[in-house]
């Protein structure tokens, strides 16, 4: 098993999973580490049949979600939303997606501070492309919740959006 | 913002790259680097220098010694460790007291040498000399923590890790120590050198004490003799506690 090759196929992924999921580079990078280091583990004690037959982008989300579940526990508590990110809403004006880096942190903080059920799904769904059935596998939710949970999620995050862009406007 | 415009957004969301620095926070690299010891393996990552390992015990056994040892990924280097990074050390796989004692070896300067006793008192830890030992025989990153320039107060060059008691005499040889000299002065009981002009006694290879002309050197053979005389201990070497 060439767990460089691994690594540099899928670090991309991971790592948008991270930050969409913690909302910040710093700690993405933190989790991301970790994701991959445990991967490592893993496929060391593994024998090669095992590791033939692994789908390596669902394993690794599973390993992802797993971690940012645990950090979640371990630190309970989210650190509201700085005031000044407020002001970043102007850049993300009706009807335009986001292009630069500013905006798609604007947008993650956002996602990371979605109710956990929901922030998975729309993450797993909408950001990394997840069929809903693979989904519902990863988070051990039932498909028809993690479809509700995709569609609140985005129904939450279009109201921010809205009443955001009215604050700035 | 419409749900189309909304949808894909959260998909752009998703081609964020990672940085380049995550490959190093995961993975150690390695390559060969030669030394005054001939070649060893040198294993880095963000953090600086992890390991230092001998080339002649293969590739496989410092990869098993490694991954054993810290529990993260190696893999080859096209190139060479970058120059920055040979000056710092990764000390997170390596225990509280080691790491007190691997750094304040790195403290001492090519050219001089220190004893187990006197790492031990510098660390706070004056009774831990044979824990020192064990410290500095089990250095990860010999050569470049340079375990090689700490020395029995009796003398004896004592034992070294990487490539036993004849390589560390060569390497202090290539370092500009007369370990010869060195082991004379031991064999006759000195310990410390002072200077008659300014009062000030030192380790014998403090590059002060080397500037003492020979008209002017004074040996002693214990620090309770160097104070007897009225002496004061070097700053720079510290050989015992101000008095």
């Amino acid at each position: 098993m060439d767990f460089e090759r691994m690594f540099h196929e899928h670090q991309d992924r991971v790592f948008a999973f991270c930050y969409s999921m913690t909302g910040s580079r710093a700690e993405a990078e933190d989790v991301a580490q970790e994701v991959f280091l445990r991967a490592w583990r893993s496929l060391r004690e593994w024998d090669d049949k095992r590791v033939a037959e692994l789908s390596q982008r669902a394993w690794l989300h599973k390993i992802a979600l797993n971690v940012v579940r645990n950090r979640v526990r371990a630190s309970q508590s989210r650190p509201p939303l700085a005031a000044s990110d407020a002001a970043l809403a102007v850049v993300a004006a009706p009807g335009r997606a986001p292009e630069s880096a500013v905006e798609s942190r604007w947008l993650a903080e956002r996602v990371a501070a979605l109710p956990p059920p929901q922030r998975e799904a729309v993450v797993l769904v909408q950001v990394q492309g997840f069929p809903y059935a693979e989904a519902a596998e990863l988070t051990g939710r039932p498909l028809n919740t993690v479809k509700s949970d995709v569609h609140r999620g985005l129904a939450s995050l279009r109201r921010m959006l809205e009443k955001e862009e009215v604050l700035v406007g | 913002m419409s749900m189309v415009a909304l949808e894909e957004s959260l998909r752009r969301l998703g081609e964020v790259k990672a940085p380049a620095r995550l490959a190093e926070m995961v993975m150690d690299r390695f390559a060969v680097l030669d030394t005054p010891l001939g070649p060893f393996f040198v294993a880095w990552n963000h953090d600086g220098v992890s390991a230092v390992y001998e080339v002649r015990h293969g590739e496989p056994a410092f990869r098993a010694w490694f991954e054993d040892r810290y529990r993260r990924p190696l893999v080859r280097s096209e190139s060479g460790p970058p120059e920055s990074v040979l000056r710092r050390f990764d000390m997170r796989g390596v225990a509280p007291f080691q790491r007190l004692v691997l750094e304040k070896t790195s403290e001492i300067p090519r050219g001089e040498v220190r004893t187990y006793s006197w790492v031990a008192r510098e660390i706070g830890h004056p009774k831990a000399v044979r824990a020192v030992g064990t410290a500095l025989a089990t250095n990860p990153m010999p050569i470049l923590i340079p375990c090689h320039r700490v020395v029995r107060s009796d003398g004896v060059i004592g034992n070294y890790g990487a490539g036993g008691p004849l390589a560390k005499r060569r390497i202090l040889d290539v370092e500009g120590v007369w370990v010869g000299e060195l082991e004379k002065l031991a064999r006759r009981g000195v310990r410390f050198l002072g200077s008659d002009t300014t009062h000030v006694f030192c380790m014998p290879t403090c590059r002060h004490a080397r500037r003492v002309s020979d008209e002017h050197a004074v040996e002693f053979h214990s620090e309770r003799e160097a104070f007897a005389a009225g002496y004061r201990p070097c700053k720079v070497c510290r050989p015992a506690e101000a008095a």
